[in-house]
This record gives C-alpha cells, structure tokens and sequence, in this order.
C-alpha cells in the first residue's frame, strides 16, 4: 500500500510535488471530435450528435442546455463513465479510448451535484482516495490532503478527522472539490456541482471556485442547465439543444451579443442585454467626479463645482470622505454654510468589483439614480449614473473587453 | 415429574459444570460453523445475485421454501443420506440462516447511494476495489444486522437437534431435562440459551459499532 512501484514514482513525480503549488499542473486541450452517443439500437435518436469542440487548456468550458440535451452524457465520455458511440475524443492529444478507463479517471478530477463523499471515511481519507487508488506513499497523501483542505478554506486539524455527515452542504461541496484535485490532475469534470446548494452560498462557492481555478488553472467541463450559472463561471459556453446539437460554442459575452440562432436566443432569455451587463464590472467604466460637500462647508463653493460638472447632485460625505447623502443643486442656491439635513440619505454604495447589472439594480432602487464607488474604506472614489449603463446598453460595447466576438 | 424433586438442585450444577461447559462449547461452537458457513454461502449468493438480477427470485424463493420446512421434517429427508450426525444438523441450521443474510447483504449492498457508486467510478476505483472499499463497508450495519438475527434464531435451533444426538444446551434440555423428568438441567440449558442469544447479539453490535464510527457520527448530527 505505501511502497509504490519505480514507474508510479516517476510518474508521481512529472506530476509536481504537492509542497509546491505553483509547480502543480495546469489544464490540458480537451477535444471532441464529431462525438456521437446513441442510447439505443443503430436508426434510434442519438443522445449526443456528432458534436464537435475543443476546449483551450485551462479554461472553464460550460456545457449548457434544457434537461435531454446530452449535457451530461456530453461530460461523462470524456472519462469514459459514458462509452461513445462514434467520434473520437482526446485529452491533449492522446485518444481517451487508448486508455483503461480506470486510469483515464485516476487523471480527472470529478465532482457530482449530490457531492458522493464516501460516508464511511474521514474527510482527509475522502479527499486522499485518487492519491491512495495511485498508491501514494502515506507521508506524501497526508500532506496533500493538508494542503488540498487548506486551498478549498477548511483548516485541515479541525475538518480531516470529520465524517461527511458531520458536515454542511457547502463544506461537503469543498471537500468534493478538493478530492477532485487531489492528484493533480489536468482536466475537471463539473456536473452541476453548486446545484444542491441555497441561492446565496451557491454565489459564495462559485465565486471561491472562481479565485481557485485563477490559481489551479485546470481544464475544466462544468455542466449546468441555468444560463445566469454558465454566463458568470465560463470562458467558453457550449450551449445545446435536444438531440445533443451544438447550437453555439462562444464567449459568453458572444453568445449574449450575437446570440446564433432562435433557440440560443430564447434560452438565454429576453432579457440577454441586461444579462451581458454582468460580465463588465463597475472599475471597467470611466468614473465620474464627484462634487464633494461636507456638512458646514461655505455654499458658494459647492454651486460653482455644481454648475461645472453637471450632474445635479453634490455628496456629502462624513470626515472620513463616507457618503452620508446627495444634495440637490436646487437646494444649494442660498448663501452661508451647508445645511445636512437637506441632503437626501442613503447614497448608494457600490463597490469597483460589482457587475454593472448589480450597479444598474442597486441605483435602480434608490431615489437618485447614480451610485457611489467606493474603496475598501467606504471612501468614495467616484461616481457612475445610469445613464452610463443605459448607454452600454445602447452600444453594445462592453467596457473592459477588447472582442466581443470571441 | 417424581413427586418431592426440587425445581431447581444447585448442588446438581455445582457438581456437573463440566458437563454444562461442554454442552455450552458445544451449543457455541455449532451456532458459529452454522452462521459462518451460511455467511459464506449468502455472500456468494448476493454477489451472484447482483450480477445477475434475474437470479433474484429463483435464489430469495428456494431460500424462502428451506426456512419454511419444519426442521424436524428435515432431519427426516436428510438422515438416508447424510445419518444422524453433525453434518446433518449443520446442514439444517445452514439452510435456516440463507434467507436472512442474503437478503440482508442485498439490502446492504442497495443501500450504498447512487451518488457514492458514481463518485466511485469517476474517481477510478476498479470494480473489485469499489465492493471491498466502498460497498461493503457502507453495508456493514445492515449485513451485521442481518447477522445477529441469523445467529440469536441459531442459538434457539440448535437445541432442536438434541433430537438427532446433537444439541449442545439441547442435550441438557431434551435428554438429561425432560427424558429423566429432571426439571433443573431443563431450567440450566434453557437460562444458558438465552444468555448465550443475548451475548451473541450484544458482541455482534458491539463489533460493528467499532467498525463503524461513522454511522454513529451520522447519529448525533441529524
């Protein structure tokens, strides 16, 4: 069990070492070369029809679609839990059909909705089964395993004697993950792997994955029928339609833009423009200069900024440089100091990270239609109007992206 | 019953503990080659059966029909061949363990989840290594379960086959109890039998919860 044989050694070894992550292996070219699964007898409806893609190394590529689209079945030939019929699918070149299917699925990583933790070991057993199945020696698992609990944010001495059942929804999903990369391995397949979690941890786990996969840089095949899930997480989104044809393989913001056919269109829904707005961010967009006031200060001053920058509103802001409320430029027309109790409270705050579709909802809801950016510190640092998305909208030109065309 | 003889004669069990204590490791010792070679046999037979569903009935079925024989018939059909020895009465108390443990190492072996079988495959285990390390192990309660049934329902046969000159504690009940109108090795042989069930059950449980921490732990979070 702990001995491993010469050829595993070395083999372990052109892996990476587990104590230096920057060395750990990045994602392979995943390929599909007019794939077809048929279910039934040759003349039956295939499941997946002659499908074609290729997907970059260490990209995140959504496969997306209604329930009997292939999605899945899609995702399990390529570890081969689905035999395909016809078509040839490979993994940085090498023909998957080459290889056991034992030691195919010992090189990717796979993690299910239902998570599938083996309820009678540990999590740190759990998350060392692929290393364990390689024969690993024992030292070097329990580092990994150390070290793989650490990457997902569960501290390795409280969690890696806990059985699965002692654990929440959202901390079996990470142990799920992290068992996924235990052996390092180029390629991840996903399916629906945040779909038995509530809405709000669903956004936390995604965007944590989304941070780890900016380290790891695996290949990565994730399944998923909801189009807001494949727009935030992929960098390629192959979208199907029943029968397993491929109605568009594209950038998200490609396939929001120039959507390639009406069932594209009308899967990804009517509201496809707002929908584009959340891959643009609030620091994407030019700022605007704020007029600020702060309580006491001389009106004057305040009027003639007003008039110059055209916007309507002055902030009033705290000592800290905080927003405490907007003024009106109306209100600001007598003499003497600024009076703060003129101000309109609660100046929305929006943080440079948020998507323009959140900007657009959160400044939607309040009274004056521009949002305060702020830093970490809450101090503004300029402001954006809804007229400023209006106009993204308008364009169609995201800002921060250079193609839209994918 | 003679007229004047006691319920209970301790002096009688003080001077023939030897007696009981062989019977006793007689009564043990029949109990486990009949539970052990009937988990064999059950084990073999459920993975038959899972690799081949259609097998199900024809096996759960003939196992059904040897349960419901009464035994004293059996020991009839089996005496032209086998005699009246061990081996016919070990036959007997084999057939009567079969339905129990097969059908509970199936329903072990069902209760795996199907997410946990997937997760088995996709991680690459081998098929051979998915029922040894994961299967088996979660089925563990319930193959136990099926086990103390099997072996406290053993117990309480063996005693029957004191009719074929077998019987461990039987012989105390049947030959030295009742034949000689002898009301204590009655009292001996039955109390012995029924400590005998109860210990057997409660090491068997106590066993498994040691195997399987995890099935506690599940316990005291949900």
């Amino acid at each position: 069990m702990t001995t491993a044989a010469p050829d595993d050694r070395s083999t372990v070894a052109a892996r990476g070492q587990p104590t230096d992550t920057p060395a750990s292996t990045t994602g392979a070219v995943v390929e599909l070369d007019h794939v077809t699964k048929r279910y039934g007898p040759p003349g039956t409806p295939p499941a997946v029809n002659e499908l074609s893609l290729t997907i970059p190394a260490g990209e995140i590529c959504v496969l997306v679609g209604p329930s009997g689209c292939g999605k899945t079945t899609t995702m399990k030939m390529i570890n081969r839990l689905v035999e395909p019929t016809s078509g040839r699918l490979t993994i940085d070149g090498r023909d998957v059909m080459q290889l056991s299917p034992v030691d195919l699925r010992r090189q990717i990583g796979y993690v299910i909705q239902q998570v599938g933790l083996f309820p009678h070991m540990t999590v740190g057993d759990n998350t060392g089964v692929v290393p364990r199945l390689l024969r690993w020696p024992e030292a070097r698992i329990r580092e990994r395993v150390e070290e793989l609990l650490d990457l997902v944010g569960l501290e390795a001495a409280a969690y890696r004697d806990r059985y699965p059942s002692e654990l929440s929804g959202g901390e079996r999903q990470r142990v799920g993950v992290a068992r996924a990369l235990a052996a390092d391995p180029p390629v991840m397949l996903m399916d629906e792997p945040f779909g038995a979690v509530d809405p709000i941890r669903r956004d936390r786990l995604q965007n944590e994955f989304l941070r780890l996969q900016s380290r790891v840089r695996k290949t990565i095949v994730f399944v998923t029928h909801d189009v807001d899930e494949a727009i935030k997480m992929a960098d390629r989104i192959a979208i199907l339609q029943r029968g397993g044809i491929l109605a568009q393989y594209a950038t998200p913001d490609a396939i929001l833009s120039h959507p390639a056919n009406e069932f594209v269109e009308r899967f990804v829904g009517a509201d496809r423009g707002l929908k584009r707005l959340s891959l643009a961010r609030v620091r994407d967009l030019e700022l605007i200069r704020p007029v600020l006031v702060r309580a006491g200060a001389d009106r004057t001053d305040a009027r003639r900024e007003l008039q110059a920058s055209a916007i309507g509103f002055a902030l009033l802001v705290d000592d800290g440089g905080r927003p405490l409320g907007w003024i009106r430029d109306t209100d600001v027309d007598e003499q003497g100091p600024i009076d703060p109790e003129q101000a309109t409270p609660g100046a929305s705050l929006i943080e440079p990270e948020t998507t323009l579709r959140d900007a657009l909802s959160t400044m939607l809801a309040s009274s004056v239609q521009l949002g305060a950016v702020v830093d970490q510190n809450e101090r503004v640092v300029g402001l954006i109007s809804v007229d400023q998305i209006s106009e993204v909208l308008q364009s169609g030109l995201l800002p921060g992206k250079t193609d839209a065309t994918g | 019953m003679p007229p004047g003889e006691p319920l209970l004669r301790p002096d009688w069990v003080v001077n023939n503990l030897d007696v009981i204590g062989e019977r006793l490791a007689e009564h043990l010792g029949m109990t486990a080659t009949a539970v052990g070679v009937g988990f064999v046999i059950s084990f073999v037979l459920a993975l038959l059966i899972r690799r081949r569903r259609a097998l199900h009935a024809t096996v759960v079925g003939a196992a059904g029909i040897l349960y419901a024989i009464p035994s004293l018939a059996l020991f009839a059909f089996l005496i032209p061949f086998t005699g009246i020895s061990f081996v016919t009465a070990e036959i007997a108390l084999v057939s009567y363990t079969l339905l129990i443990l097969v059908r509970n190492i199936l329903l072990g072996l069902d209760s795996v989840p199907p997410d946990v079988l997937e997760a088995a495959d996709g991680m690459g285990y081998t098929s051979r290594q998915r029922l040894w390390r994961v299967e088996l192990p979660i089925a563990l309660p319930i193959i136990v379960a099926g086990l103390r049934i099997a072996t406290v329902t053993t117990i309480g046969l063996v005693t029957v086959t004191s009719l074929i000159g077998q019987g461990g504690l039987g012989y105390l009940i049947v030959v030295a109890g009742i034949n000689a109108f002898f009301p204590t090795a009655i009292y001996v042989g039955a109390l012995l039998s029924v400590a005998l069930a109860v210990a057997a059950d409660a090491l068997l449980l106590a066993v498994q919860r040691r195997l399987t921490p995890w099935s506690a732990a599940r316990g005291e979070t949900s």
